[in-house]
């Protein structure tokens, strides 16, 4: 399968806010970039338009009482929150579904000795 | 950022903090509805964390090549000596800097990706975390360095130093020949990503004249 072509300084200049060096994005834990290449992901599999994507990711920060350009290191904690919202009311998953999954990965962490690969389900199985 | 989650760590079992696990049950229900290919995000993100890279460990390297007073002090405390430099790390890791020299390669291997030190190396690349790289860059260095297209003399020691959730380490690679007089800005431009986990060596002049041309 081919990765999405994305166009990373266009989405750079639509997405208001997004930390980047000026051409690109820029991540400053992991997790931060897995959740912006999901969302590129879900888009470009027509879960939802890129102007719907905005407008939840621009209510999620102002719910917040914050705008765009001063979010600083929260930035990716508003696009994850509304990223959630989003695919829930797309009906793609729902909040009792992430919730499950997180307490599973949860248990899966905990069950697996440190410097090991975490697998899901891991605590259900004999070491 | 901070989170009660990210600071407690247990030395017997894994734990991944409360937005680590709500992105990957996100991750979980998108892959299994097939709306996300695991692969092909891994690519996706490989793209960004190469232009998002190194740059705040190459400026390390570089100025350790530079300053010996620099050097001498990353060598001994390579925590303050990089916070120094405005790095700091969100878990409070201990840097351990390894030097390569005329008969030693170090390089470095971890399990966990949040054994990683990106605040100074950027993103982990896809491979790192991979079984294959950790089992064989354990069991066989020199293998895995081939892999990557480096061929060492075989006098050369190979030291693999395995990371934890303490201690991360880096790479200080050989600086190249032909850079006498370099500025530290000109020679960051030759520390790599993979030079500072020690899976690369550090580009020649010439290797960097290509990449840019």
């Amino acid at each position: 399968m081919t990765p999405p072509e994305i166009d990373a300084s266009a989405l750079t200049q639509k997405i208001p806010g997004l930390p980047s060096d000026g051409e690109t994005p820029v991540f400053r834990e992991p997790w931060e970039a897995r959740v912006f290449a999901m969302t590129v992901s879900a888009h470009d599999a027509g879960l939802f338009t890129w102007p719907e994507w905005t407008q939840a990711l621009g209510a999620e920060i102002r719910a917040a009482g914050s705008s765009p350009e001063d979010t600083g290191a929260d930035y990716y904690r508003h696009w994850l929150a509304a990223f959630e919202k989003l695919l829930a009311e797309k009906g793609a998953t729902s909040a009792e579904t992430l919730a499950g999954l997180k307490d599973a990965w949860d248990r899966a962490a905990k069950a697996t000795p440190h410097g090991k690969p975490i697998i899901l389900g891991a605590d259900n199985k004999d070491a | 950022m901070s989170h009660s989650h990210d600071h407690h760590h247990d030395h017997d079992h894994s734990e991944l903090s409360e937005t680590e696990l709500r992105v990957r049950a996100l991750e979980t229900v998108l892959t299994e509805k097939g709306y996300v290919d695991p692969a092909a995000m891994d690519k996706l993100i490989d793209t960004y964390e190469t232009k998002v890279g190194p740059r705040n460990g190459a400026h390390v390297v570089a100025t350790a090549w530079t300053d010996p007073d620099y050097h001498d002090w990353l060598m001994k405390d390579a925590t303050a000596a990089i916070h120094h430099l405005g790095y700091i790390g969100r878990q409070g890791e201990h840097m351990v800097a390894v030097e390569n020299t005329d008969d030693t390669h170090n390089m470095v291997v971890c399990t966990l990706c949040s054994c990683y030190p990106w605040p100074v190396l950027g993103l982990p690349p896809v491979w790192y975390k991979s079984a294959p790289y950790r089992s064989k860059a354990v069991r066989d260095p020199r293998g895995v360095l081939k892999d990557f297209g480096i061929e060492l003399p075989a006098a050369t020691d190979i030291r693999v130093w395995d990371s934890t959730a303490e201690v991360r380490y880096l790479v200080i690679p050989r600086r190249p020949e032909g850079t006498e007089g370099w500025s530290a800005e000109d020679l960051a431009k030759l520390v790599t990503r993979d030079s500072m986990i020690g899976t690369g060596l550090a580009l020649t002049p010439d290797q960097l004249g290509e990449a840019s041309s």
